[in-house]
């Protein structure tokens, strides 16, 4: 418990730990997935895993867009910027993550024009401030990310700004999260339920896991005495032999989600048939496209061919798709 | 990108499209309000910010809890840099 004294609530982050102790039954290995990857970040920061029982085991989930994302997505982003007349724009987390033909920042050194941007409106930005250029948005992330991108598209349309487009790479959450229980050599005993992708989805769509899957669910904000409260949830459900979705994060999650956040991803995106997750293979239905009423602000071309599944090779072979 | 920003609105921006300047420790950028406009934001409000967008409206004790888990988690001065790479 290196670092309980620096938290707020030392006392509060010593009683979930004695709770965590008590509850956790000698006998049992209890293993839980965290599924974002910001709470993967805070566990190892925070050195939770020394705070909990050798029999309370946290195993990583998938909940980082970054690190889910594949190579062959990576090159086809960048072999957009190989056009002299297309800006590439992407989130600065992107900049050094490497495709089969080197990262973003690489293709920058080479003189591409790739910029961070930190907003995708500052990237419809940048489409304004160049008219005599194409500027594409390399657009990642989970539902969190997912909504804002549908704005900026709807603004483009809206403000008819025709030199803007989205390289669509949004994944969704929870057919992750069907994956991983399908998978039969993974054993799990519950989830910390993601922070920010609840503020936007709330927490009904997790249901499933407890009524289908029997196992308990706890959405829990990023805090150490979250975390482990939302640890403390799930195992009082457990020894009750109870599988239910609690809220462990209700100062910023509503379990309706946000209304206004569903209503733009719905008006902008659709479900693709299948999507490739780096190190997890092909889920279906567990990303997002821009729907054909958007498609003037799609960089991928319309079509639902798997042979047309690369922009590159379908700009090159158009007439064969 | 991942960790939401804590910030306040100090104005909000006159236009057809819902924005405010947002104040972030002592750096002020333009932010859209779009995802939150159900919860009629005023200045004064708290917001989480992701990606130039207020994702909800919070506590002023809960903007200072999640600056605070920022600096713990070694992760404030990417969340400033951030906001600084946000348009004015």
């Amino acid at each position: 418990m290196k670092f309980v004294d620096e938290f707020r609530d030392p006392e509060m982050i010593r009683k979930a730990a004695e709770e965590i102790r008590r509850l956790a039954n000698p006998a049992r290995q209890y293993r839980l997935m965290e599924v974002c990857g910001g709470h993967t970040h805070a566990i190892y920061r925070f050195g939770l895993k020394d705070v909990l029982p050798a029999n309370v085991e946290l195993i990583h989930g998938p909940g980082c867009p970054v690190c889910v994302l594949p190579m062959g997505r990576i090159d086809d982003g960048l072999s957009m910027a190989g056009r002299s007349d297309v800006i590439l724009t992407a989130f600065g987390d992107m900049m050094r993550v490497p495709g089969t033909q080197g990262s973003p920042l690489q293709h920058k050194a080479q003189g591409r024009d790739v910029r961070i941007v930190y907003s995708p409106m500052d990237a419809l930005k940048v489409a304004r401030a160049n008219p005599d250029k194409h500027v594409v948005f390399f657009a990642i992330g989970f539902e969190t990310t997912a909504p804002s991108t549908a704005l900026t598209v709807m603004r483009a349309r809206a403000q008819g700004i025709r030199n803007f487009s989205v390289f669509c790479n949004h994944v969704t959450i929870v057919p992750a999260i069907r994956a991983i229980l399908d998978s039969p050599d993974m054993r799990l005993d519950g989830f910390v339920g993601p922070g920010h992708v609840s503020t936007v989805i709330g927490c009904r769509p997790y249901e499933w896991i407890a009524s289908d899957a029997g196992k308990p669910i706890v959405v829990s904000g990023f805090e150490p005495l979250d975390i482990l409260q939302g640890i403390v949830m799930l195992l009082r459900q457990l020894e009750r032999g109870e599988a239910r979705v609690e809220n462990q994060y209700g100062r910023a999650v509503p379990w309706v989600g946000n209304r206004a956040a569903l209503t733009a991803m719905a008006e902008v995106f659709e479900l693709r048939p299948y999507f490739e997750w780096r190190g997890m293979g092909f889920i279906s239905q567990s990303a997002l496209r821009i729907k054909d009423s958007y498609g003037d602000w799609d960089a991928e071309p319309a079509s639902t061919s798997p042979a047309c599944a690369s922009p590159i090779r379908r700009r090159r072979s158009a007439a064969r798709c | 990108m991942c960790l939401a920003i804590p910030g306040k609105i100090v104005e909000i921006l006159p236009g057809e499209y819902l924005s405010a300047i947002v104040e972030v420790v002592g750096v002020r950028r333009r932010v859209e309000l779009g995802l939150i406009e159900d919860e009629h934001p005023a200045p004064g409000d708290w917001v989480l910010i992701h990606v130039g967008f207020a994702m909800s409206k919070i506590s002023e004790q809960d903007a200072i809890d999640q600056m605070r888990m920022l600096a713990l988690l070694g992760e404030d001065d990417a969340a400033m840099e951030e906001v600084r790479g946000y348009s004015q």
